[in-house]
């Protein structure tokens, strides 16, 4: 080593880009936490979470968990916890489900079906999910008729209301029924549902593409037909494939139920707003809605190993 | 079977995708009727119940929002350049040759300058200057492939780099300064704002995204560390909570004076949200590059820098360049966004349009045109895309493996 000049030098160069790369981070982090606190106990906000207990002033408009406004800040944003958390769940579901049956779809003998599969990922994918959800709550629930005029399917009136679910009766022009829907959480789900449904669709496509051709063909052989190979033989191989995929869509459906103040439906974002409207307590509410988001990120990335590790195939 | 009888070959196909068996059948006529009524009731809607005036009445302010009128000159004349500019790329890049590919798009041109501003019932001047500058893109795109050829090689290899001086030419035009009257960021919206949000980030978010995806697969710990945990967190919060902080912290967090204001902030945000997302579709590139590459570019005798340039990244980019451009498309759908903070890009301005009485319940007519432009836009990027990774694969030393 004594030929080399030590700009040349192995093993003290990594370390002195190292240092100098650490030193700026550090240098960068000091500048930028000195200024929070000098600006924070200029304006008389440093740090405190006293602020939780006292009453929040406003109202939350639909909860599992019952609040009004007499209640304290964070009983307000675990309500908008539970909104998000029961939002985040049934789109889950719906979505699934609805994204596996478009992506079987691709699949299908049917051309027409298969084309339709295929345009309806293209129109939902290269549109904003925020115009979509507008459009859903502002043109759609929004514009529904009310009393007797009311859609009514099977087992569900679609109402301006509200959607009631199950045995229903019109009582003097007001339907009622024992499950009823607000119309805000109705276009956040529908929206949400119909968004991720086509980045679902495109995983399980993918991942029923990565079988190979000869496992259909080795089906076909064995006198399976078209749908009995699906289900039977090429779905399980898939969704060694498919459950890594969904894993990142899921976590894009829970950030983007964030979006729900835009259909007035009362979730953890919108409820943090008014908090930090109310108090101008930016950095603690940045901090809690950040958290918040990372752990229900985790638990989901968490289920979704567990779930991969089920489907892997097992080595015998 | 008598040959005389076998139905035609269109025909037999026709049956064997549509009605093979009788389920298929079913479905086949179940989706036609189902496709006709929704095609019917979309078409009636829009004849007879729609009101487009919406639309037409505010077709500037939802284009460029509250730019001030006298000032306008300024972004057609950038709209001008930015059109003559694609021309000349759009005629380098062809030659003399117009493939079909080609024709449909200038077809589709010249329907769209036609058609568009007469449906919007522009004024007269005003279609004549979208028909100028169609005519401009065309003849540029005519020129540059008939006498391109004749210019020296340094000249077409350096034309791209007009590009970066054109968009900051652009900033100063609409910005001002230099001697123009100057325009506040506050007074950009509508789609102007838009595009600038998501072109900023763009542009800026690739270079930070490789170097956080180098940073990444980086030998030195720190640096490891540091651009994961950086691209962790900043995937793993939602944008919208990330623009609120933005918003609402960025201020706090530097020296007052050097905050900048609303509009930048957030394009800032947007920068370092899609970095993360950019980061990791590289990351996937440079996975998909073979060791021996590396190993070949030191035994070449190339230093660090040298391998990562010259080898590493032209081949890694190119495997990463669909997932990027899913990246930018994503980009330019979150830009809507901006509306929830109360910025009034392109959908803020047609959100703030509905609230005005004259307009009130014309929320159908609003979206779908808002939502047949990004999907234009986004589907365009998304061909552009498909054609470029072709292109690029068609002239790879790799590909004929």
């Amino acid at each position: 080593m004594m030929g080399t000049p030590w700009w040349h030098n192995r093993r003290l160069l990594p370390l002195l880009i190292q240092a100098g790369v650490g030193l700026a981070i550090l240098v960068v982090i000091a500048f930028l936490l000195g200024n929070l606190v000098r600006n924070l106990s200029a304006a008389g906000l440093l740090l405190s979470w006293r602020w939780l207990n006292l009453p929040a002033g406003f109202d939350v408009s639909e909860t599992l968990l019952p609040f009004n406004a007499e209640l304290p800040y964070w009983r307000a944003l675990l309500a908008g916890l539970v909104n998000t958390l029961r939002v985040v769940v049934v789109g889950l579901v719906g979505a699934t489900v609805l994204g596996t049956l478009l992506g079987s779809a691709a699949f299908s003998s049917n051309a027409l079906l298969k084309r339709l599969a295929r345009a309806y990922v293209e129109l939902i994918r290269n549109v904003p999910l925020l115009l979509q959800l507008l459009f859903w709550y502002f043109v759609v629930f929004l514009s529904l008729p009310d009393g007797p005029a009311a859609l009514q399917l099977p087992g569900l009136v679609l109402a301006k209301s509200g959607l009631y679910l199950g045995p229903r009766a019109l009582v003097d022009g007001v339907w009622q029924g024992p499950v009823r829907i607000t119309l805000e959480f109705g276009a956040l789900l529908t929206g949400l549902v119909i968004h991720s449904a086509a980045f679902i669709a495109e995983v399980v496509r993918g991942g029923v593409a990565a079988v190979p051709q000869g496992q259909w063909e080795a089906a076909r052989s064995l006198g399976l037909n078209h749908r009995q190979s699906l289900t039977r033989i090429v779905l399980p191989q898939a969704l060694r494939v498919i459950v890594p995929g969904l894993n990142s869509q899921y976590i894009s459906l829970a950030k983007n139920s964030s979006l729900a103040i835009a259909c007035g439906y009362s979730d953890l974002y919108a409820v943090a707003e008014t908090t930090l409207n109310q108090t101008g307590r930016a950095v603690e509410v940045v901090l809690i809605l950040l958290g918040t988001y990372l752990i229900l990120d985790l638990a989901i990335s968490a289920l979704m190993n567990r779930l991969n590790r089920l489907v892997q195939i097992q080595e015998r | 079977m008598d040959p005389r009888h076998a139905p035609h070959p269109r025909l037999a196909r026709l049956r064997r995708d549509l009605f093979a068996t009788p389920l298929d059948g079913a479905i086949t006529i179940a989706l036609l009727v189902a496709l006709a009524a929704g095609a019917q009731a979309l078409l009636h809607w829009a004849l007879n119940r729609a009101d487009w005036a919406v639309i037409q009445a505010n077709s500037t302010l939802l284009a460029v929002g509250r730019y001030p009128i006298g000032q306008q000159w300024r972004l057609w004349v950038l709209t001008g350049l930015v059109c003559g500019a694609t021309g000349v790329s759009w005629g380098l890049l062809r030659r003399r040759s117009w493939p079909r590919n080609d024709r449909i798009a200038a077809a589709l041109l010249i329907a769209m300058a036609l058609l568009g501003p007469a449906a919007l019932e522009l004024s007269p001047d005003v279609q004549a200057r979208w028909w100028a500058i169609a005519g401009l893109l065309l003849l540029a795109r005519w020129g540059a492939g008939r006498w391109g050829r004749r210019l020296p090689p340094g000249c077409q290899k350096l034309w791209p780099l007009a590009w970066p001086g054109l968009y900051v030419l652009g900033l100063g035009l609409i910005g001002g300064g230099l001697g123009l009257q100057p325009v506040r960021s506050s007074q950009w919206g509508g789609l102007l704002l838009t595009l600038i949000e998501a072109s900023f980030a763009i542009l800026f978010c690739f270079p930070l995204g490789i170097a956080l995806a180098l940073g990444r697969r980086s030998e030195l710990p720190l640096l490891r560390w540091g651009s994961t945990l950086y691209i962790e967190f900043i995937r793993g919060a939602p944008l919208i909570t990330l623009l609120f902080l933005g918003q609402n912290i960025l201020g706090f967090l530097l020296p007052g004076g050097l905050a900048p204001d609303r509009v930048w902030r957030a394009a800032w945000v947007l920068t370092f949200f899609a970095a993360a997302s950019v980061a990791e579709a590289v990351r996937a590139g440079l996975a998909a590059l073979p060791p021996g590459q590396i190993e070949a570019a030191r035994s070449l005798g190339l230093n660090n820098l040298q391998t990562v340039v010259h080898v590493v990244l032209p081949q890694a980019l190119r495997v990463a360049l669909p997932a990027t451009v899913g990246q930018f498309i994503s980009l330019l759908q979150d830009t809507t966004l901006l509306s929830l903070i109360g910025l009034l890009d392109l959908l803020g301005t047609a959100r703030a349009i509905m609230a005005n009485p004259d307009f009130l319940g014309r929320n159908a007519e609003v979206y779908l045109v808002l939502a047949v432009l990004f999907w234009c836009c986004c589907a365009a990027l998304g061909l552009g895309s498909r054609a470029l990774e072709h292109r690029l694969n068609r002239h790879s030393p790799t590909a004929s493996r």
